[in-house]
């Protein structure tokens, strides 16, 4: 479980997380939405330590994270997998040593367990012939795969993932997706997801926060960001076309 | 008050460089590919400009020495004192700032582009000591690099000088051993390291620390190459000042 209290994080004085206070549940998909530039990336950053939030604190489970000593952060982060929006896989490195480069940076495992563990990880996440090819050499479906592989390679118990299905086409998207809710449940972590993807909210949005302008507007779960009366949340729902036909068959029915 | 930033910044870069080190196995790896990249890449270039511009500086002293007054082994003397003080360890140092300099900013620049320097540091791995210190220790071995430009140039005066009939074989050799001090070797090889370490850490300073996008990136590499060659000429006149006046 990861709980924040009043996170704050501002730029040149403009805030750009306002005050946030939330619960992410071990075990569920935890998806921050919201528009481009509402804050979601920030506010993951913030919660991985790649920024340092003005205010407010961070617990992973018992430990609250702005107050480690160094040696307990490290250890904190070697269970903390993160998919980065683009893949930020090593271009210098194939498939197989990008998702062995935490073992070996951080276990005293032979090669070839290494290796093993890789393999066991790649066929977790269905990667297939694309062990010694370079990330330039696969496509976007089987980055964010290598991705994936790479952050539970070291059987994190937190997940982050900032866009993961973001360039890639409807199905490889909804496959991604899938893939991520499964690890989730499989290894019992817990996962935080951002997103502006309504098709993700649909497949695997089980605790869903919304924010506007980096305050948090709206929190609950897949079921009910549907029959919300908050119009921000509405807006954002229903902006699609395919949404809004969606709402006008179900009221009809109804 | 933003160049002051600037210098702190890059002082706590190389403060952050030297602590929390990397798995000694996976940085024997990272320095070899780095003197690779750095140093061994570079010996192509160093030893045509050395060549070239060591018989331009050989062409250049016997022109303007016609004076029948003057020693003819001046053509070998002057050749060997200008490689050796300032030709190999300034001149060269000036072409690697474009070379090396360039080719460090970009690769960390796109990392930072690409977020990959975001997955070091997520991972909990000190992303300073993983990128930087490994080029540091490659350049250690730029003396090297440096001693073989200071060969080629004065072979490339010899060449220019007896094939271009400016001096005598004789005379070129008599010239670069006369009144040989070792202290110049000392105060070149003292500048060439404090250069090696100019070069590894300015241009990652300007790619580690870049923001925006790959024209950024671009723009960084340009940014890296004039800075290095200012910090280069400053601090070559420091030493200078220092070790010789």
């Amino acid at each position: 479980m990861i709980k924040i209290e009043n996170i704050s994080k501002s730029f040149d004085q403009i805030k750009v997380v306002d005050n946030i206070s939330t619960e992410f549940e071990k075990g569920k998909t935890n998806l921050i939405i919201g528009q481009s530039g509402s804050g979601k990336t920030v506010l993951m950053k913030c919660l991985v330590g790649l920024l340092n939030s003005d205010q407010g604190k961070i617990f992973f489970d018992d430990k609250r994270f702005d107050e480690l000593s160094f040696s307990n952060l490290s250890d904190l982060r070697k269970e903390i997998g993160m998919v980065f929006q683009g893949t930020a896989l090593f271009d210098s490195m194939s498939v197989l040593e990008n998702i062995i480069f935490p073992l070996r940076m951080f276990t005293n495992k032979s090669n070839d367990e290494m290796i093993y563990r890789g393999n066991e990880v790649i066929k977790r996440v269905d990667l297939k012939d694309a062990n010694n090819k370079l990330p330039s050499e696969i496509s976007g479906g089987m980055k964010k795969r290598v991705a994936i592989a790479r952050a539970i390679v070291l059987n994190p118990k937190y997940l982050f993932c900032d866009e993961p299905n973001s360039g890639l086409d409807p199905k490889t998207a909804i496959i991604i997706d899938n893939l991520i809710k499964e690890i989730t449940e499989e290894y019992n972590i817990t996962t935080v997801i951002n997103t502006h993807d309504m098709n993700s909210v649909m497949e695997i949005g089980e605790k869903i926060i919304f924010l506007v302008n980096g305050r948090k507007i709206w929190e609950g779960s897949k079921q009910e960001i549907f029959d919300t009366d908050n119009e921000s949340v509405n807006n954002f729902v229903y902006s699609s076309e395919l949404f809004k036909k969606v709402r006008d068959i179900q009221i009809k029915g109804k | 008050m933003k160049l002051f930033f600037h210098i702190g910044l890059y002082f706590l870069m190389i403060s952050n460089t030297f602590i929390r080190f990397t798995k000694w196995n996976v940085l024997k790896k990272l320095i070899f590919k780095e003197i690779d990249d750095l140093i061994i890449r570079s010996f192509g270039i160093v030893a045509f400009i050395s060549f070239f511009v060591g018989g331009v500086v050989a062409i250049q002293t016997a022109l303007n020495i016609e004076n029948p007054l003057l020693p003819g082994n001046l053509v070998g003397f002057a050749t060997r004192q200008s490689v050796i003080l300032e030709f190999a360890p300034t001149f060269i140092s000036i072409i690697m700032a474009g070379k090396v300099g360039s080719f460090i900013t970009s690769s960390i620049g796109t990392m930072r582009v690409t977020e990959q320097i975001d997955a070091l540091e997520v991972m909990g791995i000190n992303a300073h000591n993983y990128l930087i210190f490994p080029k540091i220790v490659a350049l250690l071995l730029y003396p090297f690099l440096i001693t073989f430009a200071m060969f080629l140039g004065i072979i490339g005066g010899y060449i220019v000088s007896i094939y271009g009939g400016f001096s005598t074989s004789y005379d070129f050799i008599q010239g670069i051993q006369l009144d040989f001090r070792v202290y110049h070797l000392f105060y070149a090889y003292v500048k060439t390291t404090l250069f090696a370490f100019i070069l590894a850490t300015v241009p990652s300073y300007h790619g580690y620390y870049m923001k925006g996008g790959a024209l950024d990136v671009g723009k960084a590499s340009t940014l890296s190459f004039v800075w290095t060659s200012v910090v280069i000429i400053i601090v070559n006149y420091i030493v200078t000042q220092l070790l010789l006046a």
